[in-house]
């Protein structure tokens, strides 16, 4: 199967590629230097040219996701298509079946996507879920922030007990990195409470959210894991939880990262940039969080951007949902996951009315114009935290247009336009920058090699968009840019064309990625003991039952790492 | 004219019977209208047989059926003008998220009619079944506007998350008429217990002694009041509630003489 991209406008930042008029070439599901004899060829004339678009930070699968689907029926009436001869009926909005979001991230160019949260109990349900979400490559974000045994080495000391057990939860769970949400808190949520700063301590454990934290990083490095820690972290949504935000990132200082990339993903940056002691004159903090990025090699964060509407939040902080759910007064649902975490789901509607969204709005746009090197800001709504990642193309708008960014900031709350700094930026994104938030920046903090460039042995996966850069002035017909960049002319995976004209014309079902790091055989023995006996005392299920198989997975990939620790 | 030759035995799906779908259409067109037996795709004219013609407009269009069609789901949804009269009963959903225009059904009708309704006129001779102007399932936003009148009883959970319009039911209601309500007027001839559980706003009138929950709290005792812009005769106890929740605003008159 050889196929070539004729001619279009190729962004590539990480092969330094801007905007160069050029070809594609696609041979066996990669990308190479020329392909020789009969080939298809596409001509992309007048469109950019982009890789793949990566998910970083999605809730697409998983226990919760499946909770809320379960609680917003209301939220299936949006969406609704009938099957296709190739494809299959569909609804949702900001609960979308596992099709659509298939389908839809596809359109949008998309062609890889990490789930933000596998609970390592729910780690099979998962994985039956990515199952069913077709047309990407798929990866998931093991959650491990109040994880029993990793508190319970890590408050001991043993390091390497601990690093040897969160790798075989990785390979048990089919993981591809480790998350770590509201550390300790969710584990105090089991007992009615939350950790409130980084020296509370969590109830019944010798330790605090610093150590756990700080441990989880140096987990990370000493396993060599390709992306670094992935972390939520305490006060998520809370009034002036900038500071308890700015002394997290701190920690990293202590950290030597073992790869070239940073040692701490500060993700949803939005929901932990916050000022102010009262919800009255709650404010923008964006300027201290993208300045302690700007000031570190070792931190790079995913926006969180909100987009004003009607959505679902789901976090594996269930404290927080609770809380969140007692200010709304809307239905609210949260799960045990014994060991493990606490989450909850609860619905949100961000208002243009409202004061607070209204700053939350403008928060996301702030981190990502106020951090000045684009490989270390990511283009995510926590979907569907935020907003649904159907609204990627408006803040993609947004990104690139002042003037389409001062058309909603004057439609908003005098308060919102008072306590944020967004009117006085004037940074507007080129089609470079977007393609780092979107897809580039992503594979290098999740350590694929193979994704986010079109260098040659990269993966065939390719965006072609409908607009002319050189023709285009973003900055005025944004409303054009976000149509093209709401359904490209063609999406590209693994050198087949999925997506024509805004149409999925071929269904495929992509690989999964996961983590399988060794350790040393003895230790893994000496932890596997430990793991035992947490089963037989406290855990619902059989050991036997807990690890995923290969066999779960749709093409699994495994990412070898051979961690040497001893 | 819509006269009904048979019913399937599951439901039929029948959106299309409409003002606004009926509008500027042919005999024959009509007759070819997409509705679903069940998961079977088939023609409206497999299940009644048309005669008379449409108007142009929606407005200028009035839709009879000529007898009983207790299976037929959907009648008039999102309907925004014209009149559909029913000379017997229809099945669920009739009038939900109709906009404006107007339904009668000289019958009764199935469970969640004008569910989400926002404008326009539902009158009902017989009796409702049960979420009679409901929110659609999981919603906490329900009807909005219009006014739906019946004449007869009603089910459970009457005005479920009623927002706005008014809902009259002349005879008795089920339990938890008015549950989760928010703004609006609900009217009940008379109710069983719950009445109004978990409201938040809006006012309940109940013409006739009902057992409240605790946690509505007796305020006052008026005389024929004017409430939502309609005056009632009478001598009426006023409770405030549901306070249980936060912030509630609710009220419920209740007619004691
Ligand atoms: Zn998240």
């Amino acid at each position: 199967m050889k196929l070539v991209l004729k001619n279009g406008y190729v962004f590539d930042p990480i092969n330094g590629i801007d905007g160069e008029k050029m070809d594609i070439f696609i041979e066996d599901g990669r990308i190479v230097e020329e392909v020789k004899g009969e080939a298809e060829v596409i001509d992309c004339s007048g469109m950019v040219v982009m890789p793949g678009g990566v998910e970083i930070h999605s809730h697409i699968a998983g226990g919760k996701v499946n909770t809320a689907r379960l609680m917003r029926p209301e939220d299936h009436l949006r969406n609704v298509s009938p099957r296709t001869a190739i494809t299959r009926s569909v609804c949702g909005y900001s609960t979308p079946s596992t099709f659509l979001t298939g389908y839809a991230y596809s359109k949008l160019g998309y062609t890889t996507a990490f789930t933000a949260a596998l609970p390592p109990l729910m780690a099979r349900h998962t994985h039956e879920e990515l199952h069913d979400i077709p047309m990407l490559d798929k990866g998931a974000l093991t959650v491990m922030g109040n994880n029993w045994l990793v508190m319970r080495y890590l408050s001991e000391g043993r390091i390497e007990h601990a690093c040897a057990y969160v790798a075989w939860l990785l390979r048990a769970t089919k993981g591809y990195a480790i998350k770590a949400v509201n550390p300790g808190g969710s584990e105090a949520w089991g007992w009615g409470r939350d950790v409130r700063s980084l020296s509370d301590r969590v109830p019944h454990f010798d330790i605090t959210p610093r150590e756990i934290i700080s441990g989880l990083m140096e987990i990370n490095e000493r396993l060599s894991l390709p992306h670094s820690l992935h972390l939520h972290p305490n006060n998520l949504g809370r009034v002036g939880n900038v500071s308890t935000t700015l002394e997290t990132l701190e920690l990293t200082r202590e950290v030597k990262p073992s790869r070239e990339r940073q040692v701490l993903q500060l993700t949803h940056a939005q929901f932990h940039s916050y000022g102010g002691d009262s919800w009255r004159n709650f404010s923008s903090a964006a300027e201290s969080i993208a300045e302690a990025v700007n000031s570190s090699d070792r931190l790079v964060l995913d926006m969180g951007q909100v987009v004003f509407g009607d959505t679902t939040t789901m976090t594996a902080d269930g404290p927080m949902e609770y809380y969140l759910s007692s200010l709304t007064g809307l239905k609210w649902a949260n799960k045990d996951i014994e060991l493990e975490t606490a989450p909850g789901v609860t619905p949100f509607v961000y208002s243009e009315k409202s004061p607070v969204s209204g700053v939350q709005w403008a928060i996301g746009l702030e981190l990502a114009l106020l951090v000045r090197e684009p490989m270390k800001v990511m283009l995510t709504t926590d979907h569907p935290n935020g907003a649904p990642f159907f609204t990627y193309p408006k803040i993609i708008g947004w990104l690139m247009s002042a003037r389409s960014r001062e058309r909603v900031l004057n439609s908003l709350h005098p308060q919102a336009q008072r306590n944020t700094v967004l009117g006085s930026l004037d940074r507007e994104y080129t089609f470079q920058e977007i393609c780092w938030v979107t897809r580039a920046a992503q594979a290098k903090s999740l350590g694929l090699e193979n994704k986010g460039h079109l260098g040659a042995g990269a993966d065939a996966d390719v965006a072609v968009y409908p607009v002319n850069p050189e023709e285009t002035d973003p900055s005025r017909e944004y409303e054009k840019v976000e149509r093209a960049f709401s359904a490209t002319a063609y999406t590209v995976k693994a050198g087949e064309v999925v997506v024509r004209n805004g149409e999925v014309v071929r269904v495929v079902s992509g690989r999964t990625l996961y983590v399988d790091a060794r350790v040393d055989g003895e230790l893994e023995r000496e932890v596997l003991a430990d793991v035992d006996y947490y089963f037989k005392r406290f855990y619902s299920v059989n050991l036997a039952n807990y690890p995923v198989q290969e066999v779960y997975l749709t093409s699994p990939q495994a990412v070898k790492v051979d961690a040497g620790v001893r | 004219m819509l006269e009904p030759v048979s019913q399937p035995e599951c439901g039929l799906v029948a959106e299309v019977v409409s003002c606004d779908v009926f509008a500027g259409r042919s005999r024959k067109e009509i007759e070819e209208l997409e509705v679903y037996a069940g998961n079977r795709r088939r023609k409206l004219g497999d299940f009644f047989s048309v005669s008379g013609s449409a108007a142009d407009s929606p407005e200028e269009t009035r839709i009879v059926i000529a007898g009983s069609v207790e299976r037929t789901k959907w009648i008039g949804r999102g309907m925004s003008a014209g009149e559909i009269v029913v000379e017997g009963s229809t099945g669920m959903y009739t009038g939900a998220w109709m906009k404006g225009g107007r339904i009668v059904v000289k019958g009764s009708v199935d469970s969640f009619a004008g569910m989400m309704m926002d404008g326009g006129e539902l009158v009902v001779q017989g009796d409702a079944g049960d979420y009679l102007g409901c929110a659609y399932r999981g919603e906490w936003r329900g009807m909005r506007g219009g006014s739906i009148v019946v004449h007869g009883n009603a089910g459970s959970e009457a005005g479920h998350c009623l927002s706005g319009g008014r809902v009259t039911v002349k005879g008795r209601a089920e339990s938890f008429a008015g549950v989760r309500m928010h703004s609006g007027l609900l009217v009940l001839g008379s109710a069983e217990r719950r009445v109004g559980a978990q409201m938040t706003g809006g006012s309940i009138v109940v013409l006739a002694e009902t057992e409240l929950l605790p946690s509505f709290e007796l305020i006052e005792r008026v005389t024929s009041p004017e409430i939502e812009g309609v005056r009632f005769e009478g001598v009426f106890e006023v409770y405030a509630g549901d306070l249980a929740e936060r912030n509630a605003k609710g009220r419920v008159y209740v007619k004691v003489e």
